[in-house]
């Protein structure tokens, strides 16, 4: 396993390499420049402002000491918010990042997790058609319509809620979180139905059912484990995404999280902050593909002997 | 080798995800007070922001996001009223103007302090508008100095002696500033925030003078000379800014604190406002205007706003080179019908580029909307009937109400002209590129003053001029308003010549005006003195907040 | 010898199994239905469209559903069903293409990685990793300027970007068909790779791969709406379920029925996709049919 995990990480690597460069072209070659403004920029502007950001020297120089900058774990100043750097913005923006996706993951978990299960229990009555449409619903039910609904009702109908913020009044996490966790939670119920009904219908689970055990105790001890294989797979990219931040959430709800800043930071061509926050996020897939790996391992001994043989 | 999860690791899973979660929804239970209520008590006014403000020194910053902010942390030599716009002593308690109108003598006030204390005097100004004028700080309202002798020569690099720019501090309290022309507009401009004072000590403390990006503005580092100053700035949530004790009209203040937030999303901000957490928000969305109309909600004020929004023409285009077309087009747009029905918030509809009204001149304008006209100069450029005449673009940048108008637009050509039109929006930073290229036919755009004056609006249309970017360019139009209007005697001279000037810029038609701009705030009835005027500008230090209902500040 | 003839039999009658087996599932005919009348409607659109679909009524303005507006109209006075009918063109089309794209180019790259495994399988997950890391707002920004608006390209794009996650999910299963008795007993009789992953491990990740399907649909339809409303996809007058649900909304208090009307249209079409998509994957377990 920790062979697996190291080699893992040696291929990260040259993936961060052609994932920083392949940006960086990528932006460099995106039409409109950072300091493009409504009202006509004089040409010594922009000369002085590229002097000063050193977008005046070729391209292959600015990528060299860019790269050498990033091996340094500098990700450069932004261009847009004068005086603050990449890995200051990164920072301010990932505590409420990963809070709302840690709850929105829980959100998601258990209801989906227990919707699919019962679900599966049940194949084809209405104990699985209940929660599978349900389910349907929150996968056609997109954020930004969820979102503003929840509001209306909870925040601005009932006024039970706060209709925005993230901690500055209480109770102002639960709207985002439920909005956020509840796509994934669609996802997870169908995923986890599908992978219920396959270890359901194998020989060990005949077996165990043969021997005469309690329908809770076969799915909590021997079928829960192989039916999540393909939540598990799942899990690991949707983690990353959710600490890439969810922009239509962020905005709907004034969350100072990542989300928004990639996007502003697309929007405003601010180069060091796109790249930089395209390394973290590249990062950050690279770990949790990797911890969603060793995870369906661990669940799945058979693959556990093939990968300890593997290269 | 069968599968074996315990059963205690899957329901400890349960469990203490389930604690967690309850955790999460309880530690948020409890009766709360909803930030205007309690703003109300503690004197913290809850204001919607618009976006996360990009800077916050004045000759860096260029957004209306930051201007609110920066008008409540500093505060140029001359105020302006908040109602009538008419000059107030700010900074400078009084000034005289010569005879010819070019020297203007300002006395500062003893009692000004920086809000660290230190004593703020005339040299602060020769000192700031120095380094406004510095190219390296890239400031982009550099030309908001222009008026001032020397200002551009010295910016541009043509003379290098600042000794030779207008500006003079005659002692520690008398500023002398020397004009290029009579400038009737100059007042004004002091109080736009490109020309405040910045405190020497903390700018040179955190870097060099024309270094942008430096620490200086954050909290905990910036001085101002304003009524308030910055306490807490937390990126895309809040900016805090609390009285300043050291402001020289200190005790005339009267909130304690304001809180910014920045909002990107105007319904969002809408709905925060509704829910009682804010006290004011800037925009509100063109459809809920009717609802707060209907229930003639008091919250809702609508005021003219000094701009206009109108459609470029890329003159360069083929069949768009002949003003007959031109014309045609600007006659078949029913401004009457987008105001009623699209815009819904009481904009004017707007047949020439200058808002009526501006420091008393009125345009006196031919377009008209008539299709029949219309019909007759397409046919007599050449397209009886619309016949012959190629699909055009109409390019705006991505945004609900440019797509509303543009799709508006684009069926009462195909009606009244029988032209086919097709639409493309652009990401903002590329619809930028694509318009100061002029890679486009007929593209969105907007314009609002800087300060009140026609010379503000018609000086975008120089044949040179930055802002101009539809490729037409009159000689004679630009002599009218370079030479002609700066050199008239007499204030209704000058109006005289920019009326003769919009004339001919509507004759040939590169642009197309559409509509006059209003100012649309939510302002929370327990806001008292909050002035709308046609720079939608607030004056901080004179709100203050009372509730209705007996909470008093 | 005797193994190898029951696959056979099983690989050459499952298509034909499954049609068994699905005309009998009623809630998978209804979707099937449901999703056949769309395509003829959408196909037909243009000649029974009660109005057109630019058509604007500004004094009119957006009204409730009436006698002559059966769905209401948008701000613009134009008819909500009309707008809807045609919208359904672009949503369906976007939908099955990109999800057919995304299908395609996932299940074949998860197949191979997970079936070949080792180096291969390291080469092509990393290149998966390096595609899902990619800023893709600027990609698409990029592809735009280079090739112009192109409804095409949009289905490329969003059919590369949803890739990835079925690419992920079919190796895992892969991975762990592989090493199950039934395919070990194929590679001892000497079967080709190829024939393999075509006759055993496609068949047998079809359950996984269909449920993903079902659920890609609706979310390519969603980020088309998504990339649209950003300016990026389809450009006004034209239309799509997604994007009118978008503008519906902005202005859900107001005029709900701009809201209810695609959002109503939009879920009965994932839902009638779900029970067909459930039906299919019942219908083509190859294990169901011991039960």
């Amino acid at each position: 396993m920790l062979r697996f995990a190291f080699n893992r990480l040696l291929q990260a690597i040259p993936v961060l390499l052609i994932v920083i460069s392949a940006t960086f072209f990528l932006v460099h070659s995106a039409p409109g420049g950072p300091f493009s403004a409504d009202k006509a920029v004089p040409p010594e502007v922009i000369r002085a402002l590229e002097a000063q950001y050193n977008l005046d020297q070729p391209l292959w120089q600015q990528y060299i000491s860019y790269l050498g900058d990033v091996l340094q774990g500098d990700l450069g100043p932004s261009f847009k918010y004068s005086g603050r750097t990449v890995n200051e913005l990164i920072a301010a923006g990932l505590p409420a990042t990963a809070e709302l996706a840690m709850y929105a993951m829980l959100v998601a978990l258990i209801i989906g997790i227990s919707a699919g299960v019962l679900a599966a229990m049940r194949p084809n009555t209405m104990q699985d058609y209940l929660p599978m449409s349900a389910a349907m619903l929150g996968i056609c039910m997109p954020s930004f319509l969820l979102g503003p609904i929840l509001v209306l009702v909870f925040g601005i109908h009932l006024e039970w809620l706060p209709v925005s913020g993230w901690g500055d009044i209480p109770g102002d996490k639960i709207l985002p979180a439920i909005t956020l966790g509840t796509g994934y939670a669609a996802y997870i119920a169908r995923l986890s139905r599908g992978g219920m009904l396959e270890v359901l219908s194998q020989d060990y689970i005949r077996t165990a059912r043969a021997k005469g055990l309690s329908e809770p105790l076969i799915i909590f001890k021997h079928a829960l484990r192989g039916g999540l294989i393909p939540v598990v797979a799942f899990l690991g990219p949707a983690f990353a995404g959710l600490l890439g931040g969810s922009f239509v959430v962020e905005t709907i709800f004034q969350i100072p999280g990542l989300g928004r800043f990639y996007v502003q930071a697309a929007f405003n061509r601010d180069y060091t902050m796109i790249l930089g926050m395209t390394v973290f996020f590249a990062t950050l897939i690279i770990l949790f593909n990797l911890l969603s790996d060793m995870l369906a391992l661990w669940l799945n001994p058979k693959l556990r002997q093939q990968a300890g043989g593997d290269s | 080798m069968k599968p074996q999860v315990p059963v205690s690791t899957s329901s400890a899973f349960f469990t203490i995800s389930l604690i967690l979660l309850c955790s999460l929804l309880l530690g948020s239970c409890g009766s709360s007070e909803n930030n205007v209520s309690k703003g109300n008590r503690t004197g913290t006014l809850h204001w919607g922001n618009g976006t996360e403000p990009q800077s916050l020194d004045p000759h860096i910053a260029t957004g209306v996001p930051e201007h609110k902010i920066i008008v409540a942390l500093m505060e140029g030599l001359v105020l302006k009223d908040s109602k009538t716009l008419e000059p107030r002593p700010g900074v400078a308690e009084s000034w005289e103007i010569s005879d010819d109108g070019r020297v203007y003598t300002f006395h500062l006030r003893d009692n000004a302090r920086w809000s660290n204390g230190d004593p703020h005097n005339a040299h602060d100004y020769v000192w700031s508008w120095w380094r406004a004028l510095q190219p390296a700080l890239g400031n982009l309202y550099a030309y908001m100095y222009f008026s001032i002798e020397n200002a551009k020569e010295y910016y541009e690099g043509e003379i290098s002696d600042f000794e030779q720019v207008g500006v003079k501090a005659l002692d520690d309290l008398t500023l002398q500033v020397t004009l290029k022309n009579p400038t009737p507009y100059f007042l004004q401009l002091l109080d736009h925030y490109s020309l405040y004072p910045v405190h020497q000590a903390t700018v040179e403390k955190f870097g060099t003078a024309d270094q942008r990006g430096t620490r200086w503005t954050y909290e905990g580092n910036i001085v101002g000379n304003g009524a308030f100053q910055l306490r807490d700035w937390k990126i895309n949530r809040r900016v805090v800014v609390e009285r300043n004790p050291y402001y020289w009209n200190a005790d005339n203040v009267r909130l304690n604190e304001i809180v910014y937030y920045p909002t990107e999303n105007a319904i969002t901000e809408e709905r925060m406002f509704r829910a009682g957490q804010l006290h004011y928000s800037g925009t509100v969305p063109a459809d809920k205007i009717a609802t707060y109309q209907s229930n003639n909600d008091p919250a809702l004020r609508i005021d003219p706003y000094l701009g206009v929004y109108f459609y470029r023409i890329n003159v360069e285009t083929p069949q768009l080179q002949d003003k007959r077309v031109r014309r045609a087009l600007g006659m078949t747009i029913d401004r009457d019908q987008l105001t009623e029905r699209i815009l819904k918030a009481g904009q004017i509809p707007a047949y020439a580029i200058t808002p009526p009204g501006t420091m008393g001149y009125y345009p006196e304008s031919d377009l008209r909307f008539d299709p029949e006209a219309a019909r007759q100069l397409l046919a007599d450029a050449g397209y009886p009937n619309g016949e012959g005449f190629p699909s055009t673009e109409i390019l705006y940048n991505t945004s609900e109400g440019h797509r509303k108008l543009a799709v508006a637009i684009q069926q009462m050509w195909k009606k009244h002209l029988n032209i086919d039109v097709t639409l493309l929006n652009q990401e903002w930073k590329v619809y930028l590129n694509s318009v100061s290229m002029k890679d486009y036919q007929i593209g969105r755009a907007g314009w609002i003053g800087d300060y009140v004056d026609p010379n503000n609006f018609l000086d975008m249309f120089l044949c040179n001029g930055g802002n101009n970017r539809t490729g037409w360019c009159n000689p004679a139009y630009d002599k009218l308003i370079l030479e002609d209007a700066a050199e008239a005697e007499t204030h209704e001279q000058r109006l005289a010549i920019f009326t003769q000037a919009e004339k001919m810029l509507l004759a040939d038609m590169p642009v197309i005006p559409i509509y006059i701009y209003t100012s649309n705030n939510l302002v929370d009835p327990s806001v008292k003195n909050f002035s709308g005027n046609i720079l939608n500008q607030p004056s901080f230090s004179e709100i203050y907040l009372e509730s209705d209902n007996g909470g008093q500040q | 010898m005797d193994d190898l003839q029951v696959m056979e039999e099983q690989g050459s009658s499952l298509w034909r199994d499954a049609w068994i087996k699905l005309s009998k599932n009623y809630l998978a005919l209804f979707g099937l239905g449901v999703i056949v009348l769309l395509c003829i409607v959408s196909l037909l659109t243009p000649w029974i469209a009660p109005y057109g679909y630019e058509e604007q009524d500004l004094m009119l303005g957006a009204t409730a559903p009436s006698l002559q507006h059966w769905l209401g109209t948008d701000i613009f006075g134009r008819d909500m069903l009309t707008r809807i009918m045609y919208g359904g063109r672009v949503s369906l089309m976007v939908g099955f293409i990109a999800t057919a794209v995304a299908l395609v180019i996932g299940v074949l790259w998860g197949a191979i990685a997970g079936f070949v495994g080792g180096r291969v399988d390291a080469v092509m997950m990393r290149i998966v990793d390096i595609m899902y890391a990619l800023p893709f707002m600027i990609f698409i920004v990029l592809l735009m300027v280079v090739f112009g608006r192109n409804i095409l390209l949009l289905f490329l794009a969003i059919g590369a970007v949803e890739w990835l996650t079925m690419a992920r999910i079919v190796r895992s299963q892969v991975m762990s068909l592989r090493k199950q008795e039934f395919v070990e007993a194929a590679y001892s009789l000497g079967l080709s790779q190829w024939t393999i992953i075509r006759r055993h491990i496609i068949p047998n990740t079809l359950g996984p791969v269909i449920v993903y399907t079902t659920l890609t649909i609706p979310s390519v339809m969603l980020l088309e709406a998504f990339l649209s409303f950003l300016g990026l996809g389809i450009q006004p007058p034209e239309s799509s379920w997604g994007l009118l649900i978008n503008y519906g909304v902005e202005t859900m208090e107001e005029y709900p029925w701009l809201l209810i009307f695609p959002g109503v249209t939009l879920s009965l079409t994932l839902f009638a996709l779900n029970f067909l998509g459930d039906g299919l994957r019942d219908a083509l377990d190859p294990r169901t049919s011991k039960d």
